[in-house]
């Protein structure tokens, strides 16, 4: 957890890929669940958030 | 000089035209090549993405082109985003993805693992298995949907057979609760081949040698599959998974053919309705925001399983 927030902190391109990556996993999930409304209409930009963070960050450093 | 094609071509360029030519470099004559390609793309890509991101703030309908546009900010995605109907269909589309893609995995897999062992008509039967791919999927949706009749469908037969029901007592496109697995079925059986070819291309690519070093350890087969088969394959088996993933989300022809999105909207996937709201109901504009969602979804997807795909790579 601790390397994982250092790298966070360094701008490092793997745990910033990661967040990325669960906000994306979340945010499909959120689209197709078929629980909770809210869910589904706060879905597409936390999907788009994790894809535009996804872009950038694949560009940060090892 | 020998005369060669080359060379009667250098003597009949003009002296001009050759001067200018000498004169550029190696990197502007790649340029030069490259230029009509990219020019392409973005005429073909990357101009009606923008564009319809665009469409996506307005009232466009593109069936009224003289009709004042008006610029309507997030109202369409808000709209999107807070329809019980879309939402439904956001859930059809994952159900079908969940279950094909598990199905044409597990089945892909088997299938490639059976073939993979050497015996008689291996070829013959490789070449049996991959024709339903071959097929256009209107085919495929037109005699899938008389194998599904009540009265006259092998499917239906084929089902009293085996479980006792009467074939005319049920009918797989004009049930609620069967038009899902319906179309399911179809498209398995229809994508399973590609899922198998690509795990046949990785057991094929895995060495002997790693089986006879296993065996020479006294591993057993199960453990052989599980430490060198596994995940050597797992590669190939996640680029099938994205593959068929995206595909299957935009799925359209195979269901429209095969229920056209019934019964009511059981099987309505996001990819016909986004259809009828473009090119029936003419709501350009809503259905550019419809699309921009579809897009960001797919292309986020495709964004974890190329990242998950390296990493496999790299093991």
């Amino acid at each position: 957890m601790t390397t994982f927030l250092q790298g966070l902190a360094r701008f490092r391109r793997g745990p910033w890929e990661n967040l990325a990556t669960v906000l994306i996993a979340l945010g499909v999930v959120m689209l197709m669940q078929p629980f909770f409304l809210w869910a589904y209409t706060w879905s597409f930009i936390v999907t788009l958030i994790g894809t535009v963070m996804f872009i950038i960050t694949s560009h940060f450093p090892q | 000089m020998t005369d060669t094609p080359i060379t009667r071509l250098a003597r009949a360029t003009p002296p001009n035209v050759a001067a200018r030519v000498r004169g550029l470099s190696d990197r502007t004559i790649a340029w030069l090549f490259v230029a009509p390609t990219i020019f392409l793309l973005l005429a073909i890509n990357i101009f009606p993405l923008i564009w319809t991101i665009r469409l996506s703030f307005t009232n466009f309908a593109a069936n009224k082109p003289n009709a004042e546009v008006k610029w309507v900010g997030l109202r369409n995605y808000e709209r999107i985003l807070t329809d019980d109907g879309i939402w439904a269909n956001m859930q059809n589309t994952a159900h079908f993805l969940i279950w094909t893609i598990a199905l044409q995995v597990v089945i892909g897999f088997a299938l490639a693992w059976l073939i993979n062992r050497k015996f008689k008509g291996n070829d013959l039967l490789t070449t049996l298995i991959v024709i339903p791919m071959m097929l256009s999927p209107a085919v495929v949706g037109n005699f899938w949907t008389f194998l599904y009749q009540p009265q006259i469908g092998l499917f239906n037969y084929a089902v009293e057979f085996f479980t006792g029901t009467p074939a005319n007592s049920f009918s797989m496109l004009g049930s609620v609760t069967l038009a899902p697995w319906a179309i399911i079925i179809v498209d398995t059986w229809m994508w399973t081949p590609f899922v198998m070819l690509i795990c046949l291309a990785g057991l094929r690519s895995i060495p002997d040698y790693i089986y006879e070093a296993a065996e020479i350890d006294r591993a057993s087969k199960w453990r052989q599959f599980w430490t060198i088969t596994v995940p050597m394959v797992l590669p190939f088996l996640m680029l099938a998974v994205l593959f068929r993933g995206i595909e299957n989300f935009k799925m359209f022809d195979l269901v429209v053919q095969l229920t056209g999105g019934g019964p009511g909207n059981e099987t309505l996937l996001a990819s016909i309705d986004l259809k009828r709201e473009a090119f029936e109901k003419w709501r350009t504009g809503y259905s550019s925001a419809y699309a921009i969602i579809l897009f960001v979804t797919v292309f986020g997807l495709a964004s974890i399983y190329v990242k998950a795909l390296n990493k496999v790579k790299e093991r």
